[in-house]
């Protein structure tokens, strides 16, 4: 088992039977699912609009470059600098290149997981520069030297009394856990951080194939400012994020919001097509796009899973997965985790080294429900177990199923089997739930139930 | 019409009384059950763990066994799932595709056929107990059988069904997923036991015996008073 397997049970075992991380964490998606109901209900149809948000992700997906090079066209045109980067590490150089050029030491983001993706916060704290996150969620974790905890809501893990004590501790002040004092003890800690900032820095949700622009969506005009007062502003975005016409916001944008936020929309939604244009009274002198692949293509090239890329980030199905709500994010040790995560990390960060998380699934379905692109998460699941075991299957695990096929194949052998277990499990009874017990796996938590005296298939024979 | 019951391993060997209520609706009703002997296992262990190759050849076993069978019927969403949504899938490119798409079409699950394909709501049953019912995924999210279950629920005199919250919430079983990753397993089971719990019912209800069986496990390691009972259990009872 590889250490990102063992990293992973040994913290789920942890996590799982914590029951105060249980409750925050369904106390925080019972009020995000009541207000998502109520947004879901507003929608003409919901299942035609995740229909038709499939098939403009299909269509942008599948002529991606066609319309990454319609993108790039029209945004340069206004001034835009864009750079293609193929892996994390080129990325990181693009973002240090910029930064050198301009001589920058304060760089404010907005949130995006593409750079969470590249570690960027790592490159550039070690480079020795100040990087201070500010969208809220963002700031608390980085506070904590932590990672998101969920793509949408970073510090969902947290309760109030956590903040206050965070915020007293590492910024001096906290008089109260009152969400809307905290939320101004933020701001006034940001807010110079945003005039002293020399590089802007933010992802994006959307980037518009038709008219060259990025699309961003936030609810607490951080990225705004992230945007609007730093000289420069760069911009990384996963290709995929492309869609081909403007009006196509239209549905993503409500969709974005309903299925992330629970929100008909959310609070800020900014287009940004290049740097100040002549005339212009305000936004960046530089505006910098970074494109960026870091195994993308490769998911697009396998096309059974290739609709893992239409994914928007809303982390609709993170919330609808008992997983993710009883192990929580950090146990998954990936930038993206819950069900997406499990499904592209193989691909973006191997196979084998990955492959566990597939396997932590019940594949009960509730992911591809939830998703509002229709990505058929937990049936790709399946398809990383069967990728796994056909590229390099685990001896004894292929052996077990061997068994059990030869076995189950031969009538008379099932069933001696099935008598052979009737006669353990007497044994099996002595020593359950101990390091000697074969079934310990079940019988640690849960009894076992007898097998029957007459089996069905005795029954049948029995009354003929 | 002759009816092949197809009664999954697990149903076979540990609830027998699920399958012995499934051929006594059906007979009454005036059907002929077949059982074929040789069938053991749909193959779904190998098949969700992704040893494809290894699952097969049992598979193939069962699309032989019911090549000429008229309805197929399934006494569990999950196997149910394996052969109407995954058989085909299986053996996709190989000789046997058309006839796992052939037998796809003709295999129900057990509440869906007595509801949708016999149209028979009504079995005369007696259960004086209040239950919530257990909406296992497979049934639920790969075959849609959110109705047949609860129209069924509905004739049963004296039965008072109150639903859970997370009824549509997996419970953790999961197949083998249960014994790699226990830990997960019990957290999700309880989850689902306590949400049963709020509803004061005495029964778990599910068309599902492997879903309740890990259920059943977890209640009676801790000692709680409620129990589980397959479907087809509650609709035999007179």
């Amino acid at each position: 088992m590889t250490t990102f397997a063992t990293k992973f049970l040994k913290s789920a075992r942890v996590i799982a039977a914590d029951l105060r991380h249980r409750r925050i964490i369904r106390t925080a998606l019972t009020n995000y699912e009541i207000v998502r109901d109520k947004r879901k209900a507003a929608f003409q149809s919901w299942e035609s609009s995740r229909l038709a948000a499939a098939e403009t992700k299909w269509e942008a997906v599948n002529h991606l470059d066609k319309h990454l090079e319609a993108f790039v066209a029209k945004i340069e045109a206004r001034g835009t600098k864009v750079h293609w980067a193929s892996t994390g590490a080129q990325a990181r150089e693009i973002i240090l290149k910029i930064i050198r050029e301009k001589n920058a030491q304060v760089i404010i983001k907005s949130k995006a997981m593409t750079s969470e993706e590249i570690h960027l916060n790592d490159a550039l704290n070690h480079a020795g520069l100040e990087v201070v996150e500010s969208d809220l969620g963002e700031f608390i974790v980085q506070l904590r030297h932590e990672t998101p905890y969920h793509i949408v809501f970073p510090s969902m893990h947290l309760t109030r009394g956590e903040i206050q004590e965070l915020f007293q501790r590492e910024l001096g002040d906290a008089p109260s856990d009152d969400p809307e004092e905290l939320t101004m003890i933020a701001r006034r800690a940001l807010r110079n951080k945003y005039l002293a900032a020399d590089i802007g820095f933010t992802g994006a949700n959307f980037a518009i194939a038709e008219t060259g622009m990025i699309s961003i969506t936030e609810n607490e005009g951080n990225a705004r400012l992230t945007a609007a007062l730093p000289k420069t502003m760069v911009s990384l975005l996963g290709i995929e994020k492309i869609l081909p016409r403007l009006e196509d916001l239209a549905l993503f944008l409500p969709m974005l919001a309903t299925a992330g936020t629970g929100q008909q929309l959310t609070c800020y939604n900014t287009m940004y097509g290049g740097p100040r244009q002549p005339g212009e009274q305000d936004g960046p002198e530089e505006f910098h796009v970074i494109l960026l692949d870091n195994h993308r293509t490769e998911l697009l090239a396998d096309a059974e899973q290739r609709d893992a890329l239409h994914c928007i980030r809303c982390g609709a199905c993170l919330n609808a997965c008992p997983i993710f709500r009883n192990v929580g994010g950090h146990t998954y040790g990936t930038t993206y985790s819950g069900p997406i995560g499990s499904v592209i990390t193989p691909h973006l960060r191997g196979l084998q080294d990955w492959k566990h998380l597939s396997a932590a699934s019940s594949l009960c379905g509730g992911c591809t429900e939830a998703c509002p692109v229709k990505i058929d998460l937990h049936h790709h699941l399946l398809h990383n177990r069967r990728n796994a075991a056909n590229e390099k299957p685990d001896f004894l695990e292929q052996s077990a199923y061997k068994i059990f096929g030869y076995l189950a194949n031969r009538p008379a052998l099932w069933s001696l089997a099935k008598k052979l277990g009737r006669l353990g499990q007497p044994l099996q009874n002595l020593v359950k739930g101990t390091a000697l017990d074969p079934a310990r796996a079940w019988t640690q938590t849960r009894d076992l139930p007898p097998l029957a005296k007459e089996s069905f298939k005795d029954w049948w024979r029995n009354r003929k | 019409m002759t009816v092949t019951l197809f009664i999954p391993c697990f149903v076979d060997a540990l609830f027998p009384r699920a399958g012995i209520s499934m051929v006594q609706i059906l007979e009454g009703l005036g059907h002929t059950v077949v059982c074929p002997a040789e069938i053991s296992c749909c193959g779904q262990p190998p098949f969700n763990s992704g040893y494809w190759d290894e699952a097969r050849p049992v598979a193939a076993k069962v699309l032989k066994q019911l090549k000429d069978a008229e309805a197929v019927v399934i006494g569990s969403g999950s196997c149910g799932a394996m052969v109407k949504k995954f058989y085909p899938e299986l053996f996709a490119n190989t000789p046997q595709e058309e006839l796992a798409k052939k037998i796809a079409e003709r295999t129900w699950e057990f509440s869906d056929f007595l509801v949708s394909k016999l149209g028979v709501t009504e079995l005369g049953a007696k259960f004086p107990h209040k239950v919530t019912f257990h909406d296992g995924c497979h049934g639920l999210r790969e075959l849609g059988l959110k109705k047949p279950p609860r129209t069924l629920m509905s004739h049963v005199q004296g039965l008072q069904l109150i639903e859970m919250a997370e009824a549509e919430t997996c419970c953790g079983f999961g197949g083998t997923f249960a014994a790699k990753f226990p830990m997960i397993s019990t957290a999700m089971g309880d989850v689902k036991c306590a949400s049963a719990a709020e509803t004061g019912a005495e029964y778990i209800v599910s068309n599902d015996s492997s879903c309740l069986m890990h259920l059943q496990g977890l209640l009676s390691r801790q000692g709680k008073p409620m129990k589980t009972i397959h479907l087809a259990e509650v609709l035999a009872q007179k």
